[in-house]
């Protein structure tokens, strides 16, 4: 595998929830990338942000890792959750709270 | 760049012949679309693989020629 795809499955294996996105958590530059901070940031959960605009190979290798061709990508435990369509209908039908669940992630409703 | 409402429909189709396929454009630009997609061949499969279906039926033109497609992605009732 090359280096970015090393680097990258490291990244997977190492954090237990990891967002590929566009921008950072804190200032996400795409919409898509957003919503999917603002739901896990919603549901209180520990994650990493990994900025794919600062590397046009990450940005790439990103999509090839997956075979998905679209950003933002969600990694929980190493496995590929989903983009932002998913992410939100999971959350939607409260999926995505039972998959942090079944592998034991940490979530504090952050809205009481 | 950019990509028409019914050239997407009919990649799709191409793929999944038997697909009820709805596109909503979204920002005009022909770039931003949302589509609804019943299909058979989406039973028993997960989301990321029905998505995938999708993807792998716009032939690389997700994430270059069309920027944005939100994806509703069903089997028949």
């Amino acid at each position: 595998m090359s280096g970015i795809q090393d680097w990258i499955s490291n990244e997977v294996k190492t954090n237990d929830v990891v967002l590929f996105m566009k921008g950072t958590p804190a200032f996400p530059q795409c919409g898509f990338s957003g919503q999917v901070v603002q739901i896990l940031d919603y549901l209180g959960v520990t994650y990493k942000g990994v900025n794919v605009l600062e590397d046009d190979d990450l940005r790439q290798g990103i999509k090839d890792f997956s075979s998905w061709s679209t950003i933002p990508q969600l990694y929980v435990k190493g496995e590929f959750v989903g983009g932002c369509d998913i992410v939100r209908e999971m959350f939607q039908a409260q999926e995505l709270q039972q998959v942090f669940a079944d592998k034991g992630i940490q979530t504090g409703q952050a809205a009481e | 760049m950019a990509m028409a409402a019914r050239e997407i429909e009919s990649m799709i189709k191409a793929a999944l012949p038997d697909a009820r396929v709805e596109i909503r454009d979204l920002a005009g630009d022909g770039e931003h679309y949302a589509a609804t997609v019943v299909s058979e061949r989406f039973r028993g499969k997960s989301r990321v693989q029905q998505h995938r279906l999708i993807y792998n039926a716009l032939k690389g033109n997700m994430g270059g020629q069309l920027h944005a497609l939100a994806l509703q992605t069903s089997a028949p009732e």
